[in-house]
């Protein structure tokens, strides 16, 4: 009589962190900050975007740990990354109970052909794109969450901007696109015919969808939420920046109240230091952006 | 008759699903962030989401004061998921029970069910529990509508309806318009008959 794990269980959830921060700690103190600070959810990851960048080396799933340290502290929701197409970190952290997992291009690919096969999980997923089609071929595998890609540990927004306005532009094309044009456009699309025909339908993705990639300020969070996000998530921008407990505050308050400037403003005022930032143009130059990890 | 004014308390969560829930059944939703937006209302949703954030957030936005004041002088609420911890005698304090969070546990143990709700009809709802959680325990003027186990899921207290499950997420709209009846009637609690408790004081709200 009771069912778990059905789809509207899976998207549910993140229909429950609509209009919120998820935000990047790295261990039990930072978790329980980001929770004070007024997140929705909190993502579980060995080090930051930024770190992960400086560091270089391969990224791998959490240490499972750190993880439970993580649910013991706190008790919104945990989230934890999974490296691109590796099914077993994330049988791994189903058996933890998280309660999402990022399949995540921010960690180093496992897989350079296949993501995981999402619709054999119970636990649901999120999964970053930076298009429409990505995103439908994300959801067709079974995500139930998507974010924008964005360029992680950047502090840059441009890349998150140029992914939510292509997402949401393709979703106003299809949703206006004649019934016989749509098997043309899920070819074009390379997605699923039957996720192309639900878009048209209703004129949105049958998931929640979130900014990711690059917020380093509470206007940052309310340029994306104009944008068409429904809750942001922040990486470096919080745990990287001079004062993160205020900053994780502002950014909080300005996802809420995106369309009040003035109270943006407020939010903004003595934050001290931003995140440092990082042109979008050297990384692809040296061949250093995550964007383009399994598409 | 125009339209009833229902605000959706729009902090944090999916307050959304309720706006659409409501004026499908010919409410007029308003998403309410600021105390001068409850202004007016015939009543109030304040929605699932994470009841941290909600409470931070109401609490940062002077909504928590607002809120109390709507629910004394008569204007029935209703709490889904997160929004029944937030109305617990823990946090607002409108009503005369205590939540227990996550009672059923993290995601995996999320579910759906089949649930029979008093004052819904004869058929059962489809109930979506999403970390949800149920009345640890309650007092004398709380009726119990609905239970999982032993666990009170639906409950009322006077002109306050929670519920621990998210009927906003089903095509299902009898919850819905099982509150906006309570609306209907009017802002004298003591004209609304079959409440228990109805015109008595609450002590721990108007402190």
């Amino acid at each position: 009589m009771a069912e778990r794990a059905t789809f509207r269980l899976k998207t549910g959830l993140a229909e429950m962190l609509k209009g919120g921060v998820i935000m990047d700690v790295v261990d039990a103190e930072q978790a329980k900050i980001a929770e004070e600070s007024g997140a929705c959810a909190v993502m579980a990851l060995e080090r930051v975007p930024a770190d992960i960048r400086a560091d270089g080396g391969v990224a791998r799933m959490s240490n499972p740990a750190m993880i439970k340290a993580i649910q013991e502290t706190v008790t919104i929701p945990v989230m934890a990354k999974a490296r691109i197409g590796h099914f077993a970190e994330a049988q791994v952290l189903q058996s933890l109970e998280v309660d999402y997992i990022d399949e995540s291009e921010v960690l180093t690919p496992a897989d350079e052909s296949n993501h995981i096969e999402k619709l054999a999980f119970e636990v649901p997923f999120v999964c970053g794109a930076t298009d429409l089609g990505e995103a439908l071929r994300r959801i067709g595998e079974g995500a139930a969450m998507i974010r924008s890609k964005g360029e992680a540990g950047t502090g840059n927004i441009v890349e998150a901007v140029r992914h939510m306005r292509s997402i949401t532009s393709g979703i106003r094309q299809l949703g206006s696109a004649p019934t016989e044009t749509l098997a043309a456009a899920a070819k074009e699309l390379r997605s699923p015919l039957d996720v192309v025909q639900e878009v048209a339908e209703h004129g949105r993705l049958p998931v929640p969808l979130f900014c990711a990639g690059g917020i380093a300020t509470p206007a940052d969070a309310a340029l994306m939420m104009q944008l068409g996000a429904e809750g942001n998530f922040v990486g470096s921008g919080i745990f990287k920046s001079e004062d993160p407990e205020r900053r994780a505050r502002a950014i909080v308050e300005a996802t809420t109240h995106f369309e009040d400037p003035e109270r943006v403003a407020q939010a903004s005022m003595a934050l001290g230091e931003a995140m440092p930032g990082l042109e979008i143009e050297a990384l692809a130059a040296d061949g250093g952006l995550l964007q383009t990890r399994g598409s | 008759m125009p339209a009833l004014r229902i605000g959706v308390l729009a902090i944090q969560g999916d307050f959304a699903a309720h706006q659409t829930m409501l004026a499908g059944l010919g409410a007029e939703a308003v998403a309410v962030r600021s105390p001068a937006e409850l202004l007016e209302l015939d009543g109030l949703v304040i929605p699932g989401g994470e009841s941290t954030t909600i409470s931070k957030g109401m609490a940062r936005d002077g909504l928590d004061e607002a809120v109390r004041a709507l629910s004394e002088a008569g204007t029935p609420v209703m709490g889904s998921c997160a929004g029944m911890i937030v109305c617990d005698r823990e946090h607002l304090g409108l009503a005369d029970y205590r939540c227990r969070r996550n009672a059923f546990g993290r995601q995996l143990q999320s579910f759906e069910r089949d649930l029979l709700v008093e004052g819904l009809g004869d058929e059962p709802i489809r109930a979506v529990f999403i970390r949800a959680p149920w009345v640890e325990q309650h007092g004398p003027s709380v009726e119990v509508l609905a239970e999982v186990d032993g666990h009170p899921v639906a409950v009322r207290d006077a002109n306050v309806l929670s519920v621990a499950f998210h009927a906003e997420l089903t095509d299902d709209s009898r919850l819905h318009a099982y509150f906006m009846a309570l609306c209907t009637t009017g802002m004298s609690s003591a004209s609304r008959p079959g409440m228990p408790g109805a015109s008595r004081g609450m002590p721990w709200a108007g402190a």
